[in-house]
């Protein structure tokens, strides 16, 4: 399961619907608003997403993963909306017969939806500018 | 032919454009070629390392347009 939530996310929820028997081993990935970026000092940051893309996008990665490795069962949840230094923006969760293989298969989703889905980040720094992030040469027309 | 054609901007290109999306007519061929069109209206960047989506599904730059698609230009993503 790929989603987008506009909420602050609930982990215990998330975790338990990874739930299985035949699961030896469960990973989980959290990636935190960090407070500096590229040198500056961030403050809050907002995401914005393409929602029926990075829909689309997220659950061919997770299918991928699961394909790739084998694993049980895999999810990611990404924020959209404003978030505050030290929100959880993105968390990925996999569950496996064994360690190695949940291992992979998480990293792999994180990597993948940094990469692939169509979701943009605007950081909001303390001297007052703000900037989308992996854009710096967008701004040049 | 003009062709209708609906827009939806996302991030430095909402922000260039001033808008989330519009439907426009047009004579472009092709996604570069709107893309183009485009940037001399809103000053958008260089295609660069944009992307592009049609009907909700990535394409390439040459993709023929039809009346009636939905197109997305994608600046470089950045979630995580």
């Amino acid at each position: 399961v790929f989603s987008l939530s506009d909420t602050v996310l609930d982990t215990g929820y998330l975790r338990n619907a990874l739930r299985d028997q035949g699961c030896g081993a469960f990973i989980a990935f959290e990636g935190w608003v960090r407070d500096h970026n590229d040198g500056q000092q961030v403050l809050r940051l907002e995401y914005e997403a393409y929602s029926a893309l990075a829909e689309k996008e997220g659950l061919a990665i997770i299918r991928e993963a699961v394909d790739r490795f084998p694993v049980r069962q895999a999810s990611c949840v990404h924020r959209i909306g404003e978030l505050g230094l030290g929100d959880l923006a993105v968390w990925v969760g996999v569950s496996a017969p064994h360690r190695d293989e949940a291992f992979l298969a998480c990293r792999y989703i994180i990597d993948e939806v940094k990469h692939r889905v169509p979701i943009w980040k605007k950081e909001y720094y303390l001297n007052g500018d703000s900037g989308w992030a992996n854009c710096e040469a967008c701004g040049q027309a | 032919m003009k062709k209708t054609l609906h827009l939806k901007y996302f991030a430095i290109l909402r922000d260039h454009a001033g808008k989330g999306s519009e439907d426009i007519e047009s004579d472009s061929q092709t996604a570069s070629d709107l893309y183009n069109e485009l940037r001399q209206l809103y000053q958008f960047p260089e295609t660069g390392a944009m992307k592009v989506a049609v009907n909700d599904e990535f394409k390439g730059w040459d993709y023929e347009l039809d009346d009636g698609d939905l197109v997305v230009f994608i600046p470089p993503v950045a979630g995580g």
